[in-house]
């Protein structure tokens, strides 16, 4: 490819008198732009490759056939992609099974107990099982990943615990959080999940820079393992200037980060029809100038399949961005605070649970490989819904994070207002200790001892 | 627009001494009528804020800099070069400090990031598109995973794009991944800001009182290339985030003997510039050679001392340092150019009129001369921003009160 022009003459010398890295940073050159006498391209540096034409056209965006969507299994679990083999053996798909399983039931539990008011919020994933589990099943443990909200399944298949998620969920003093997130809002050290944080958007171009991060420390260190960041939102986060700004630093940078978009058609009450006129996300990976595919969401095997290929691609020639857009359908209401029929039919709903969704279909397609069936389906059924509630009751129990741990990290160090600030709280509960609760706290009002 | 107006900036900043223009250009500017006694141009080539010689300024706390640094080999260094000099160290000394923005590949609209592609690398010095919000997520993604990024905002008017990402991710990051250790700690952030002359309503603005409302970073504005070297390490260094002002006005004008070695000065540490009995004038950044110019008038034609405090560090800062010396001359006036209503002067009279022991020593009122409460119009800046005769002024009000 011809490098681009800049105009301006330092910049030439600065950049061309680099030493040479193995680094595959493109060296730009003024030079190599010069519009040759009757030349049938243009050579302007914005776009060189673009031929002249006599014929006044717009390109009218619906004369282009959508994208198509790739998939592997069909609704009724049947292989139609035929040169699709199973990579993986019959136990590790009854696990992935078994992990979207999982996140189904304590969906259903936790939604109830919201309602119930134990739980102040909660936000279930129904439908949306597969693009999780499936993506999470193929990348590399250590590939750090950047979730939206609605990925619980990526948590579970990378080995996040029962104890783990009820922790989290009712913040109590084993949440990694410290009690200071909203729930769902799940992070893992262990796991290289970052923390989930509500602002929509704000973790595409942060993956951006962690894919970049990941290619300068392979870099510097050759031996090491090569990885990939990863990014998940919505088709409505999509809309958000990160987004764009996300794409395009991660093109022009050539960072390894495979961003996931599940288009599952509703951004809360906001139907696809309102949030963008094009061919949905993935039509807009190509005009930044990113390997762009968009597959079937319901369907696991489409997503492995994917992913895989998607995490070879962002590695190779020192690495590349990836965008992947995953079709799919919010079967749940947005959230415990959202009533969705508000907004859409319930038979449209009920059609979507009845005629497509992840976990059946895959449990077809494992029911006509024999690895799976009814006793089976209900044997693990059981077993999970006791697994959740035994660790959901544990959980309830548990205490809250120590007061101190509001003021903690902040900074890396406690600043001395904070210190002060402290003292000035523990002074008001020792005055009024008729007006705060702190019982449920661990260690009381004791750890706000300066 | 943007670009078009960098290099006429650049070239106002270029001259420490007022440019010979043509009578009709000169005209269009508001200029130092010829009585002015205390309204002249501040001469930084006189001034004891700035070291003239190796042996430092003459004014300011010198043993904060290690003295083998201090009296080892001193090269005569304006601010951007103080500054590209601290970023020379910091990439030299750790594989992981990685410097970008708009246009720092080439070195740099103002030339703060000369020479560094070609030193360090284009994989370590490069050009990004053009979004802060982007340069901004871009910048914590790489902190977290255990990179030291210094980002670049081309001018501190454009940062707003990225407030979301300082204030809702930046900033809460640490405390958001509580136990998972992660953190935006090794981030800092470059932006010159301030007044230049005629930077008009987006090439003027000082929004560090927006951040100073915002627990996680610390702001910082130094106000010579000795303090801004030695910030600006400390700020790279440092595991908390840093957003490092940088007063645009200086970058050429303010020239001073600067120890080529590293050092550190210290975050969320003020300086008594000056001792003084009578009144304690606290600033930072460039208006810290206006308030010197209005002490010396002040104390010159009445016959007082004060105390001149650079705070330096305006968020999480110093209350011990300003409030000692409160308590020892019992009047105080803050000033900053940025807007009064909820500026720095607002938190800095808030904490000194809410410590008792401070409180009971006042014998006037906190007086804050900063700029007006309206927006950095291009004609009227040198009535806005606080000038020698308005800190005189109230020099004299709080002695008179």
């Amino acid at each position: 490819m011809k490098s681009r022009v800049i105009r301006n003459l330092p910049i030439r010398r600065a950049t061309t008198s680099i030493p040479k890295t193995a680094f595959a940073t493109p060296v730009r050159a003024a030079s190599s732009v010069s519009q040759r006498p009757n030349s049938d391209h243009v050579s302007f540096p914005g776009a060189l490759k673009s031929a002249f034409t006599t014929q006044l056209s717009f390109e009218h965006p619906e004369s282009y056939k959508a994208l198509p969507t790739y998939r592997v299994v069909d609704q009724h679990g049947a292989v139609v992609d035929q040169s699709f083999q199973p990579d993986i053996s019959d136990e590790t798909v009854v696990k992935l099974y078994k992990d979207m399983l999982f996140i189904s039931i304590m969906d259903l539990i936790m939604f109830d107990a919201q309602r119930q008011g134990r739980l102040s919020f909660y936000m279930v994933s129904a439908g949306e099982e597969a693009v999780s589990v499936g993506s999470s099943s193929v990348l590399d443990p250590e590939d750090p990943v950047y979730c939206q909200y609605r990925e619980q399944g990526f948590f579970k298949e990378r080995g996040m615990t029962t104890k783990e998620f009820m922790s989290q969920l009712f913040a109590n003093k084993n949440d990694p959080g410290k009690g200071r997130n909203m729930p769902v809002h799940y992070g893992s050290k262990r796991l290289n999940i970052h923390t989930v944080s509500s602002p929509l958007a704000t973790q595409i171009p942060q993956a951006s820079g962690a894919g970049y991060a990941l290619k300068m420390q392979k870099l510097q260190d050759p031996n090491s393992k090569a990885k990939v960041a990863v990014c998940f939102f919505g088709e409505g986060a999509a809309s958000e200037g990160d987004f764009h700004a996300a794409m395009n630093i991660a093109a022009t940078r050539s960072c390894p980060v495979i961003f996931i978009c599940r288009n599952n058609g509703y951004a809360i009450s906001t139907p696809t029809l309102d949030q963008y006129r094009g061919d949905g996300i993935a039509s807009r990976g190509i005009g930044y100038g990113i390997d762009t595919i968009r597959i079937d969401g319901n369907d696991i095997w489409a997503v492995r399949e994917a992913v895989k290929k998607a995490r070879e691609m962002a590695l190779q020639d020192g690495g590349k961005p990836i965008l992947i857009e995953c079709m799919t359908y919010r079967v749940s209401h947005h959230s415990t605070s959202d009533d969705s029929f508000a907004y859409r039919a319930r038979v449209e709903v009920e059609d979507w649970k009845r005629r497509d969704n992840p976990i059946t279909r895959l449990r077809k397609w494992m029911e006509a490989k024999g690895c799976w069936d009814e006793t089976k389906e209900k044997e693990a059924r059981d077993s999970l819904r006791k697994e959740i509630l035994k660790g959901f009751s544990e959980a309830e129990k548990e205490k809250k994070p120590a007061l101190r741990t509001m003021f903690e990290d902040v900074y890396e160090e406690l600043t001395p207002d904070l210190k002060a600030q402290i003292k000035e709280l523990r002074d008001m509960l020792d005055k009024y200790p008729d007006e705060y609760d702190f019982s449920e706290y661990d260690g009381g009002k004791e750890s706000l001892k300066v | 627009m943007k670009r078009q107006a960098v290099c006429q900036l650049q070239r106002v900043a270029a001259s420490s001494r007022p440019i010979r223009l043509p009578l009709q250009i000169a005209r269009a500017y508001s200029t130092h009528p010829p009585q002015a006694r205390l309204n002249k141009p501040i001469d930084y080539s006189e001034t004891q804020l700035l070291a003239h010689s190796s042996k430092g300024p003459a004014l300011g706390n010198h043993n904060e800099i290690p003295p083998e640094v201090r009296n080892g080999a001193t090269r005569k260094m304006n601010l951007f070069q103080a500054i590209n000099d601290a970023l020379g160290i910091a990439l030299a000394e750790d594989d992981s400090v990685v410097v970008f923005g708009e246009d720092v590949a080439f070195g740099g609209v103002f030339r703060c990031t000369m020479k560094l592609a070609e030193t360090y690398g284009a994989e370590r010095i490069f050009n990004t598109p053009l979004t802060e919000q982007g340069i901004m997520g871009f910048g914590i993604g790489l902190a977290a995973q255990g990179m030291r990024p210094v980002a670049e905002i081309q001018f501190a008017d454009y940062v707003f794009p990225a407030f979301d990402q300082i204030v809702n991710e930046g900033a809460k990051l640490r405390y958001r991944e509580g136990a998972t250790g992660v953190h935006a700690g090794s981030l800092t952030v470059r932006m010159p800001c301030g007044g230049v002359g005629h930077g008009g309503l987006y090439h003027s603005q000082s929004p560090e009182s927006l951040f100073t409302h915002v627990p996680g970073f610390r702001v910082v504005m130094p106000r010579s290339p000795i303090q801004a070297k030695g910030l600006l390490l400390s700020a790279i260094r440092s595991n908390d985030p840093v957003l490092f002002m940088e007063p645009k006005i200086l970058y050429r004008a303010a020239v001073e003997q600067v120890p080529e070695a590293a050092y550190e000065l210290p975050l969320s540490k003020a300086e008594v510039v000056k001792g003084g009995e009578d009144i304690t004038v606290i600033s930072y950044g460039q208006p810290m050679y206006t308030c010197l110019s209005a002490i010396q008038k002040a104390e010159e034609d009445l016959g007082i001392s004060c105390e001149l405090i650079d705070l330096r560090t305006v968020y999480p800062w110093d209350k011990e340092t300003v409030l000692a010396s409160v308590r020892k001359t019992g009047r105080v006036l803050v000033v900053h150019e940025a807007m009064v209503n909820a500026g720095i002067g607002a938190e800095v009279a808030a904490a000194i009129q809410e410590d008792p022991e401070t409180f009971v020593r006042l014998e006037a009122p906190v007086a804050r001369v900063a700029g007006w409460s309206i927006h950095s119009a291009l004609m009227f800046e040198k009535f806005n921003i606080p000038d020698v005769a308005r800190v005189y002024e109230n020099i004299k009000k709080s002695l008179n009160y």
